[in-house]
């Protein structure tokens, strides 16, 4: 596949969160992946996407950027790549400590989990800041 | 997100369709809230719900510890990608899951 690329502007606000999954879900489509690949891409793009809408703008919700993009990785297989960018706090949301799942319902906390099921369920995510700018990247290699 | 709902005594079954995510989990939390008082058997029924993210996962275990308390919760039939993601969060050994 050709490598392909585009671009969304939206809001920092939850109620663009529709908008950015269905812009990534026809990026996906249109490649074919497998539901499960697909809804792996979606919750973790619901992660990161609330994390920005939720905490990195403190008064007036600034914007948030996806870009993303198909690619083939060195051996040959096709991944795609999704970088969020925000004008907000810098913030590094890989530093917090994963919580420890093997803990009984009782002692396990509530919160935590999100950033955690997107480090787990991605096959790359990075962080970085750039020209004022957070920058959140993930990729998953496409089955 | 539809919540269909079946109550028989104590014994309650919620069967979720469509979409349990950021905009639709405090729905179902509103729900739960005034329904569960009562309930010692509680049934998530996951047959047709499509998708779930890490709201819904906090719905479902926050709801667990309630249950654990007053009595048991099962979670039935989730779908292989919401079965995935019980795995990667740790969530099927917390929860009870029974598959056909």
């Amino acid at each position: 596949m050709e490598k392909q690329t585009s671009q969304l502007t939206v809001k920092a606000s939850l109620d663009c969160l529709p908008e950015v999954q269905c812009f990534i879900d026809r990026f996906l489509e249109d490649f074919g992946c497998s539901m499960k690949t697909q809804m792996l891409i979606d919750v973790a793009v619901e992660e990161i996407f609330v994390n920005i809408a939720s905490y990195a703008y403190s008064e007036e919700p600034g914007n948030a950027q996806i870009d993303v993009s198909f690619d083939k990785n060195e051996s040959g297989k096709d991944y795609v790549r999704i970088t969020f960018s925000d004008a907000g706090i810098p913030f590094d949301p890989l530093e917090n400590e994963d919580p420890d799942i093997s803990l009984p319902a009782e002692k396990r906390a509530i919160g935590g989990l999100g950033v955690y099921m997107v480090k787990k369920s991605m096959d790359q995510v990075f962080y970085e800041y750039r020209d004022h700018l957070n920058k959140l990247t993930i990729c998953k290699v496409l089955d | 997100m539809t919540i269909r709902k079946e109550l028989n005594g104590s014994s309650l079954v919620y069967q979720l369709e469509g979409r349990l995510d950021t905009n639709t989990a405090p729905e179902l939390e509103k729900e739960l809230k005034q329904d569960i008082v009562p309930i010692t058997d509680l049934v998530f029924d996951l047959k047709d719900l499509d998708y779930i993210s890490s709201a819904g996962l906090r719905v479902l275990l926050a709801t667990q510890k309630i249950m654990n308390r007053q009595g048991k919760m099962t979670v039935r039939n989730p779908q292989e990608p919401i079965y995935e993601i019980f795995e990667v969060t740790g969530f099927t050994d917390i929860l009870t899951i029974e598959r056909d």
